[in-house]
């Protein structure tokens, strides 16, 4: 009985496989186009989902889309390239979560006649694709270096960095970025604690609590992104320090944009992942079209959000950051 | 209990649902198939191939600790950690490549070795010993690499990346190995006395101990043989990717025991075959690239091998009420 089951279904399978290879549907299927992100959940990659979705059906091409498990998750983006290639994509755009070691997939796509675009976080090195399109990071970080400056009006800073990890390319020129718009240099003294977050409010909220025991009078925080900010907050708050300290922080998501107009971060520096993923889906319909191929480094652009403005750093407030954030 | 001596690989074959997972994997390829005109392709079936030998070579060590009624939690960590002195040792010191393979092998070998000491002479729990050197090899991997990628590897260390044709069809040198592996693991549990043991001791280790067979010997062999496996998959990873990645494998030991379980292994030991946890890897790697040629977004991958896992292991329980 129990062996006769699989033998029938084997079969059955085997004459529907039959039927379906017959079929032919590509002749007038629309051009695909892969979109590849770090992770699902995040809403920043949700909105750029959004974007590449609706880029997608205005220019008449289907979506394909893939993530990691987890950021880092170097084997699930290659194999998402690999299947995409598999499917017949015309371009891939990809948030690499590894920079280094996703360049060998990107180089047998490529190979294979496909057109990649980086959204976002630029490959090492970044010529590994076709084209980038992306926050210009290290001015992201100057923005709200400059903005820290002229907010502190001469007290003598006493500077926490919240940063991502070591070697992820974003988190390193955010960094510098922020300390050369504040006007110092790595190693400065000024500069009394430094702890990595991942991006992540629980752990920039630990990494915050460790910084406060270590140097008690911190008062500015610059933090890798905002959930690492609203972490910093919490653990400022429990101490009652939370309105005397500084917090600047990158990305510009609708919570962060909130927590901006509420007072419990000072200046965010905003981006834009649905024009990353339109820009990118656009590129790869042009390519579809004419064959011509996207190329270099384009800046889909920053702004910085404050309710507080100082003089000589342009922003806007949160209104307009309200209406043009994401997740 | 009623089992005094290991079953005759007949009953084996009869008790383990490997049938069923073979039926989900060959619906699941005519339904794909169906649906998508590029996945019953020979390119597209080295592809999967490709995107499951790591996985499926970290579960054939998976299978053989679960066939003890043990787990690995550490299984993808101590994989990466042997990724990274394989590629480290080769590029940063500049040692022949094969000596850094074999340094890289034996470091994860040497993980099993203490895993199997530590839950045989201290008696402690697989998942407890495991879960710690989870941390411990994901730690020293991060600390060794310092969190930098390798890159610029020798040829040799992508060897098993390599291609050769087989019709019209590029398989990679790795795939071959991957099966001939399962095969190798296939005959060494089915046919052979030390095959025998590892289901005797997996079904009752007292019984086991008491017809002879040397229990804690045998326990700390197994694990010491998986982490040399994992070892083999750490040169499977590197040569797939090129690189060696200290962010690899972080969700591989769920994967492989994923993998394990389809394949109708029971996860209280004793009960499976090693080919059915090929087929539990080719099921998930089928899954994720049928659905993707599809252009079903991968998040539903995940919920399909959740609900998947859960009916296998269901059918698992069930089977075993009607056997008693």
């Amino acid at each position: 009985m129990n062996a006769k089951i699989p033998a029938g279904l084997l079969v059955t399978a085997l004459l529907l496989t039959g039927c379906g290879g017959g079929g032919g549907q590509s002749a007038s299927a629309p051009p695909k186009v892969g979109l590849i992100t770090k992770t699902e959940t995040n809403p920043f990659f949700v909105k750029m989902k959004e974007g590449a979705e609706k880029a997608a059906q205005a220019s008449g091409m289907e979506l394909m889309s893939a993530a990691g498990k987890f950021d880092g998750d170097n084997a699930s983006q290659i194999t998402a390239i690999e299947n995409m290639v598999a499917a017949g994509v015309k371009g891939i755009l990809i948030t690499p979560s590894d920079t280094k070691a996703i360049v060998p997939a990107i180089q047998k796509a490529r190979d294979a006649g496909v057109l990649v675009i980086a959204l976002d976080t630029p490959t090492d090195p970044q010529n590994a694709t076709d084209a980038l399109f992306a926050t210009d990071n290290f001015k992201a970080g100057e923005l709200i270096g400059r903005y820290a400056k002229a907010a502190m009006a001469g007290e003598p800073a006493k500077i926490a960095t919240l940063d991502l990890a070591p070697g992820i390319t974003v988190g390193q020129l955010r960094h510098d970025g922020f300390l050369k718009g504040f006007g110092i240099q790595e190693g400065d003294p000024s500069v009394v604690c430094s702890q990595d977050t991942r991006g992540d409010q629980a752990r920039g909220q630990t990494a915050m609590e460790n910084c406060l025991q270590r140097a008690p009078d911190i008062n500015l925080v610059y933090t890798i992104n905002e959930p690492a900010a609203l972490g910093a907050y919490t653990a400022l708050k429990a101490k009652g320090r939370e309105k005397d300290v500084l917090i600047v922080s990158v990305d510009g998501g609708c919570t962060g944009t909130r927590a901006v107009q509420s007072g419990q971060i000072a200046a965010t520096s905003q981006q834009y992942p649905l024009k990353m993923a339109e820009e990118g889906v656009k590129a790869v319909a042009s390519f579809a079209k004419s064959g011509q191929k996207a190329s270099g480094y384009t800046d889909t652009g920053v702004t910085l959000i404050t309710d507080k403005a100082v003089p000589g750093v342009e922003a806007q407030d949160t209104a307009f950051g309200l209406a043009n954030c994401w997740g | 209990m009623a089992v005094i001596e290991a079953p005759p690989l007949t009953r084996r074959l009869v008790a383990t649902p490997v049938a069923g997972p073979l039926a989900a994997l060959v619906l699941a390829c005519a339904f794909f198939g169906l649906n998508s005109d590029q996945f019953l392709t020979g390119p597209n079936f080295s592809l999967i191939i490709q995107q499951v030998m790591v996985v499926g070579t970290l579960a054939i060590g998976q299978t053989l600790i679960i066939l003890t009624a043990g787990i690995d939690l550490a299984c993808g960590a101590i994989m990466a950690f042997g990724g990274i002195v394989m590629t480290k040792l080769a590029v940063d010191n500049g040692l022949p490549p094969l000596l850094a393979v074999a340094a890289g092998l034996a470091v994860c070998a040497a993980f099993g070795l203490v895993n199997g000491l530590l839950v045989t002479r201290i008696s402690l729990p697989p998942f407890i010993v495991t879960l710690g050197m989870l941390n411990v090899a994901f730690a020293l991997t991060h600390i060794y690499s310092n969190e930098q990628t390798v890159v610029g590897l020798p040829d040799p260390l992508t060897f098993l990346g390599q291609t050769f044709q087989v019709g019209q069809t590029n398989v990679t040198y790795g795939s071959l190995l991957t099966i001939l592996l399962f095969l190798l693991f296939a005959y060494l549990l089915g046919s052979t006395a030390w095959g025998r043991h590892v289901y005797a001791l997996g079904n009752s280790p007292e019984v086991a101990r008491l017809t002879g067979i040397r229990t804690r010997r045998l326990t700390v062999g197994v694990y010491t043989l998986a982490g040399l496996i994992y070892g083999i998959a750490a040169l499977l990873l590197v040569s797939r990717t090129g690189v060696g990645d200290p962010q690899a494998g972080q969700t591989d030991n769920l994967d492989s025991i994923t993998a394990v379980v389809l394949g109708g292994t029971s996860l209280f030991g004793g009960r499976g075959l090693v080919i059915g946890t090929l087929v539990g890897a080719l099921i998930v790697g089928v899954f994720r690239n049928g659905l993707q040629l599809m252009g079903v977004p991968s998040i539903y991958q995940t919920l399909i091998t959740g609900i998947l896992v859960i009916l296998a292991v269901a059918v698992d329980q069930l089977s075993r009420r009607r056997n008693r």
